[in-house]
């Protein structure tokens, strides 16, 4: 993995204007959202997301995580990791910790990411630490495998936990988990949507197919399209020569 | 509620002590004043109820409320904080920002105690004086931490009990039971000044007090059921 050395891209995301009733409440000097972050990282894309259901400007900062920042090292002094959201100078780290906090941050605006009921608040959050628990494990497994036999155990394990998600799709009948539109549970798993069929392809082997898991690849293609998400996208070609090289890595290395 | 020949609680707990993640429930409840009926799960054999309730993970501790199921504890806490928002304390902070440090360090908690406390217990297999020293330098962590949530006052949460308090205060009955088990010092009241004064408030606690027993029973319960070292 090649990645030129210590890259620090300032890109101001492009988001409409807020509608005027907002002003009330920030005044645009003292509202200054920054997000530390790495361009393959599916954590990252997830606070991306949530920030652009709330319509919120912020300041990207890209980290070179071989050589982390005096700025990430202190806002993040116990992880040291991305992403970290850094509102009015105080940090917020831990991506399921972020999201909540910008759903909570701007309830005022935007879409809600987590629902309102508490106990469909509670059925969200069970079912964003399930994509976290029991799903990726095995297909993180499942990628980087050496040996077929533990690979093919691996994709058995991830479809057992697919057929639990398709089943949940399926049952709440929406176009996404969150409903009508994206919400807590589509953002866990929302990297899964571009980060499987990658896999799929590198591997030769298929795990989300429409005759299996047809509320589940619909959803893919519906989620890649959806507002928040389809202009903030990580450079796809660019991530898939990542993954080859991290599973020619495994290959290697087991 | 509803009612039957037997009338089922409106609020159960499917659970056993000394798990910690149910103690969490309890004093939630308890601390929103919540009557509920504690259904003790049977050791070593999971009961159609929990079967049915928690399909996906089939673990405790599970709320039954109304008939609907929660599962997994923290997401249980929340819940309990706000269907009874207006009764007893807030548990979890109104702050956005002192709500995500809360978050921030419960994940941090149930990253670094269950596998640990696990491994000083005996119950899993692993080396015991590099784990107790994991187990003081996360505490380390969270002393620092309870100077900054806590500001001052009694609890991470402030003058009551909150999220973080439950979070790592439920581990404090095996943290002490392994100290006097594995002969490891944790919450030493030299290094962790705020952390030592606040573990024994905690259990003193009235919510707390009555559903998390002394050391006592908690090595006495170890000794009994954790036998050899399974593999890690």
């Amino acid at each position: 993995m090649h990645e030129p050395g210590r890259q620090a891209e300032h890109l101001i995301s492009s988001t409409p204007p807020r509608p005027a009733m907002d002003h009330q409440q920030e005044d645009a000097t003292s509202e200054k959202v920054q997000l530390l972050g790495m361009w393959a990282s599916p954590y990252v894309f997830k606070v991306k997301w949530a920030l652009s259901i709330k319509g919120v400007e912020y300041e990207y900062v890209e980290e070179d995580l071989r050589n982390k920042s005096g700025q990430l090292l202190e806002h993040n002094p116990v992880h040291k990791k991305v992403p970290v959201l850094v509102y009015n100078g105080k940090p917020v780290a831990e991506s399921d910790v972020i999201v909540e906090f910008i759903d909570e941050a701007w309830s005022h605006r935007g879409g809600r990411i987590l629902p309102e009921d508490p106990h469909e608040r509670a059925m969200a959050r069970f079912w964003a630490r399930f994509v976290y628990d029991k799903l990726k494990p095995p297909i993180w497994k499942w990628f980087t495998a050496a040996v077929e036999e533990e690979q093919e155990a691996a994709r058995e394990a991830a479809v057992e936990q697919l057929k639990v998600l398709e089943e949940q799709l399926a049952l709440g009948g929406k176009e996404f988990f969150g409903g009508e539109s994206v919400g807590l549970v589509d953002l866990s798993l929302g990297a899964l949507a571009y980060v499987i069929p990658m896999y799929e392809e590198i591997i030769g082997v298929s795990l989300v197919t429409e005759d299996r898991f047809p509320s589940l690849y619909a959803w893919m293609g519906r989620f890649l399209a959806a507002p928040p998400v389809k202009d903030h996208l990580p450079p796809l070609e660019k991530l898939e020569l990542r993954f080859r090289a991290i599973r020619e890595y495994f290959l290697k290395n087991t | 509620m509803s009612s039957e020949k037997q009338e089922t609680a409106a609020v159960r707990v499917l659970g056993r002590w000394p798990s910690p993640f149910v103690i969490r429930v309890l004093v939630a409840l308890r601390l929103k004043g919540v009557e509920y009926e504690l259904v003790e799960e049977p050791m070593g054999n999971r009961s159609e109820l929990l079967l049915a309730s928690n399909p996906v993970h089939r673990k405790i501790p599970v709320l039954l409320h109304n008939g609907k199921a929660v599962s997994e504890s923290l997401i249980i806490v929340q819940y309990v904080d706000e269907v009874w928002a207006s009764q007893g304390p807030a548990i979890v902070p109104s702050d956005p920002y002192a709500r995500a440090a809360e978050r921030f360090w419960g994940q941090y908690v149930d990253d670094k105690f269950p596998s640990a406390i696990r491994v000083l217990r005996g119950k899993v297999a692993g080396d015991k004086d590099e784990t107790a020293a994991q187990v003081a330098a996360a505490l380390q962590h969270l002393e620092e931490a309870f100077v900054q949530c806590g500001q001052g006052k009694d609890y991470f949460g402030g003058d009551s009990i909150g999220y973080l308090d439950i979070t790592l205060g439920s581990h404090v009955g095996w943290v002490r039971a392994v100290e006097r088990m594995a002969g490891v010092s944790l919450l030493d009241a030299a290094k962790l000044p705020s952390l030592a004064a606040w573990a024994d408030r905690f259990c003193a606690h009235p919510a707390v007090a009555d559903v998390m027993p002394g050391t006592d029973r908690y090595v006495e319960f170890s000794v009994k059921n954790d036998g050899v070292p399974k593999a890690n």
